[in-house]
């Protein structure tokens, strides 16, 4: 009996409530029409709109990643057949992890150099009769399709990219008839007509940069995929794994820290933010004081101290998690909360100087002599004015935050060494950077993706700002 | 005035307190001495006589807040908190792991840090401020545009690989300086001068963004239309009205740092081997040695809140009309 079982785990779940956070304030942003108006303008924005593609991407892959499952064992001989926890695989995977499975599975002795078909290092090479020899071998599965692979190897890769190229160029023509098809219904015009407007970048969102980021996206991926089916596109590691999917599995966990350590302090700050800013008084003074002492603290030293303390509560409870992976992320999680725990205060004092003002406003002092009930007032008239201060801060610390994890991985006290991110990465391939020649393929590939990451956050979070914030229009 | 700096200054001792009080509960109560012992020994089957010992020798042995054993005043001083965290007001940090006195190694490591961390600061000052008036003299043109989209770009690159860039390029191909390392006296220019240059380069993205929108705002007030129509020149206005009134955000925003660039910078120190207080803190954390992390989080605060203090001083210095209540 062989299948599977789902499992959520507690950063699945958070991320997953994220999403789903993001549709309501989406839905519910509908009917607001400042709201409405800020959006709109994001979208007519081309920056905007090629990075929030790019941004959805890396969140598809992200969202793939986090569907967790166990396999199930085939039960051991003599023993029933139960419906049994023990039969489950101690080994969790993801979604991404099946559908990768070529790329994870196929995992060289050591390293290999992009497209190579031959090992990095020469090894002891028992030849016929018993002779040795020290020599490049042949990689397992790496070009284990070329007969003669000096001559080939060329002719392969440049066929197979382009093949690669004219699927993706296929793809992409779908999704362009399908956007423009959809544009078409919704402004109810002819098709060709929907093509000339988005084709001229007329009116409405700038579907034109969705495009043609798409189109680059597409000009990149078509060739990789289809060439990462018989290479390691971007060579292999220490141990042999393919770094395209290392790559891959690292996105998660940079989507996982941009986004979960804001939104975990965020009712924290919020709430502290709202509540010293309208209350005043001694209120006041406690909060201020507990973000001073918080904020005195240096960030690293503070993250770096908690860290270390986790740790020992994580070690000292084995028997907490059942999997490596469940360990893996418990640790993920704390060093979200730990993060956003250093990070809350900006926001907290943000959020204080402008309830500040806001208690001053005439609705307000109204709505107070009304007798409105506190409460009230500040889940009616106070919060819903500060949603673009939050807005702004939680897409503007994304990228921070990304930014963050490889320097604290790489200082040790970042997340679980078992757990795939840029930062463990770059660790692992620093260590070679004093070889000779040079491995450079792991550190190229992680600076390409989180350059990319962080670019398009960048520039996103640019675009909501000035969307939002009423003072930068 | 005088009243205000006064109360900034017995605010400054509470919040050390609070700070105390932190990492008190982090290290002591959160994990009791017993887990540490048992994690620093390291073995499953460590005995109960080698965590004691281990207590003893690190004076972890006693009480966490009181101590009814002892009697008189020795109630409250014979006790973890009292040794541990209440001492670090007079600057006994006690010992490290290794048995080195932690004062005496942060006063010789404070040097290295202090060599790296003052050139990075001034000079990216200069360097930062003059792109960013570079931006603002061109501004509204292609070459502003492009200046902007570098900065970002620039934000967008994680400082490792500015620092493993650097080192591949300056000292691995073209040889120009050693790797990582350090000497002492002039010798030390020649480790210290890619860790600045380095330095300065990974923060230029995110302050000249910053300053150029600082100088922009400023450029486009009335007096210096006023200025202008007076007959100066576009640079002499940028140079005389811009640059001196831009000058004052970005000089109180970055006196908070100033004290604090005693700390040196973790990364940069580890990479290029400086034996700073940078590279201190990391070994510690990655040796687990808590008593340096504590004495590092303690020292860490308490320049903070001298740039605090600092940084208010400042405002009223620069500019007249701000009063200080």
């Amino acid at each position: 009996m062989t299948g599977f079982e789902p499992l959520v785990l507690w950063t699945d779940l958070l991320l997953f409530g994220l999403l789903a956070c993001m549709a309501l304030a989406a839905w519910s942003a509908r009917r607001s029409e400042p709201m409405r108006d800020a959006w709109r303008r994001v979208g007519a924005s081309s920056v905007g709109m090629s990075a929030l593609t790019l941004l959805s991407l890396f969140l598809l892959v992200g969202v793939i990643d986090s569907l967790h499952y166990r396999e199930r064992l085939a039960p051991a001989a003599g023993t029933p057949a139960a419906d049994d926890r023990r039969q489950l695989s101690t080994e969790v995977r993801s979604a991404l992890d099946a559908l990768a499975a070529p790329l994870r599975t196929r995992v060289e002795k050591t390293y290999s150099a992009p497209l190579a078909y031959q090992l990095f290092s020469k090894q002891t090479v028992e030849g016929q009769g018993g002779t040795q020899s020290r020599e490049f071998p042949r990689l397992k599965f790496g070009g284990a399709n070329l007969k003669y692979p000096d001559e080939d190897q060329g002719g392969d890769i440049v066929g197979r990219a382009g093949m690669g190229l004219a699927m993706g160029a296929g793809a992409w023509l779908l999704v362009a008839a399908g956007l423009v098809g959809a544009v078409a219904a919704s402004r109810r015009v002819p098709f060709g007509a929907a093509w000339r407007a988005v084709w001229r970048g007329k009116g409405g969102p700038a579907w034109r940069a969705v495009l043609a980021t798409l189109g680059v996206v597409v000009a990149l991926v078509g060739p990789i995929a289809a060439l990462a089916m018989e290479y390691h596109v971007f060579g292999t590691d220490k141990v042999g794994q393919d770094v395209l999917f290392l790559t891959l599995k690292s996105i998660r966990t940079a989507l996982i820290i941009g986004t979960l350590t804001t939104l975990v302090t965020l009712p924290l700050a919020v709430a502290l933010g709202i509540l010293a800013g309208y209350l005043g008084g001694w209120v006041d003074d406690v909060i201020q004081y507990l973000y001073t002492v918080l904020n005195s603290i240096p960030g690293v030293l503070l993250i770096a101290a908690a860290v270390l303390m986790m740790q020992v509560v994580i070690d000292t409870h084995p028997q907490w998690f059942e999997t490596a992976a469940e360990r893996a992320d418990a640790r993920l999680l704390a060093l979200c909360l730990i993060l956003g725990m250093t990070s809350w205060t900006g926001l907290c004092r943000l959020l204080r100087g402008e309830t500040l003002k806001l208690r001053e406003l005439e609705y307000v002092q109204a709505a107070r002599a009304f007798g409105v009930s506190t409460a009230r007032i500040l889940a009616r008239h106070v919060l819903p004015n500060l949603m673009h201060l939050v807005l702004i801060a939680l897409v503007m610390d994304f990228s921070g935050l990304v930014l963050a994890e490889a320097v604290l991985s790489y200082v040790g006290i970042g997340v679980d060494p078992g757990t795939v991110s840029f930062g463990t990465m770059i660790n692992a391939a620093r260590m070679e950077l004093a070889r000779e020649p040079m491995v450079w393929w792991s550190l190229v590939a992680a600076f390409i993706f989180m350059f990319v990451l962080v670019l398009a956050a960048n520039l996103f979070a640019d675009v909501v700002r000035d969307a939002f914030d009423p003072r930068a229009g | 005035m005088f009243a205000y700096i006064v109360r900034r200054l017995l605010y400054a001792p509470l919040i050390l307190i609070g700070v105390n009080l932190l990492t008190f509960a982090l290290f002591f109560v959160v994990n009791t001495p017993d887990d540490m012992a048992r994690m620093q020994l390291g073995a499953k089957r460590v005995t109960p006589e080698a965590i004691e010992r281990w207590k003893v020798e690190r004076g972890y042995d006693k009480p966490l807040l009181f101590n009814s054993a002892a009697d008189g005043n020795q109630k409250l001083t014979r006790t973890i908190f009292f040794e541990k965290s209440l001492r670090m007001f007079v600057f006994d940090f006690g010992r490290a792991d290794d048995g080195r006195d932690i004062a005496s190694e942060i006063r010789t490591r404070m040097g290295p840090s202090l060599a790296i961390a003052l050139p990075t600061f001034v000079v990216g000052l200069l360097v930062t401020v003059s792109f960013a008036l570079l931006l603002v003299f061109f501004r509204a043109s292609y070459l502003d545009f492009a200046g902007v989209v570098l900065c970002v770009a620039m934000m967008s690159i994680s400082g490792l690989f500015y620092i493993i860039g650097g080192q591949w390029l300056v000292s691995k191909i073209w040889h120009l300086v050693p790797i990582s390392g350090y000497g002492g006296g002039l010798d030390a220019s020649r480790f210290l001068v890619l860790p600045v240059a380095i330095g300065v380069v990974a923060g230029i993205g995110a302050s000249a963004r910053w300053y150029r929108t600082i100088f922009l705002e400023e450029a486009g007030k009335d007096y210096v239309r006023t200025a202008r129509a007076k007959g100066l020149s576009e640079l002499q206005a940028l140079f005389r009205h811009v640059l001196k009134n831009g000058m004052i955000p970005i000089l109180t925003g970055v006196v908070v740092v100033i004290p604090s660039l005693f700390m040196g910078s973790l990364i940069t120190e580890s990479f290029f081997g400086i034996p700073g207080l940078g590279s201190y803190t990391i070994d510690a954390i990655n040796a687990q040695d808590f008593p340096v992390v504590r004495a590092m989080v303690f020292i860490g605060s308490l320049l903070y809140i001298v740039g605090l203090i600092l940084t208010d001083l400042s405002y009223t210095l620069v500019d007249p009309r701000v009063r200080l209540e």
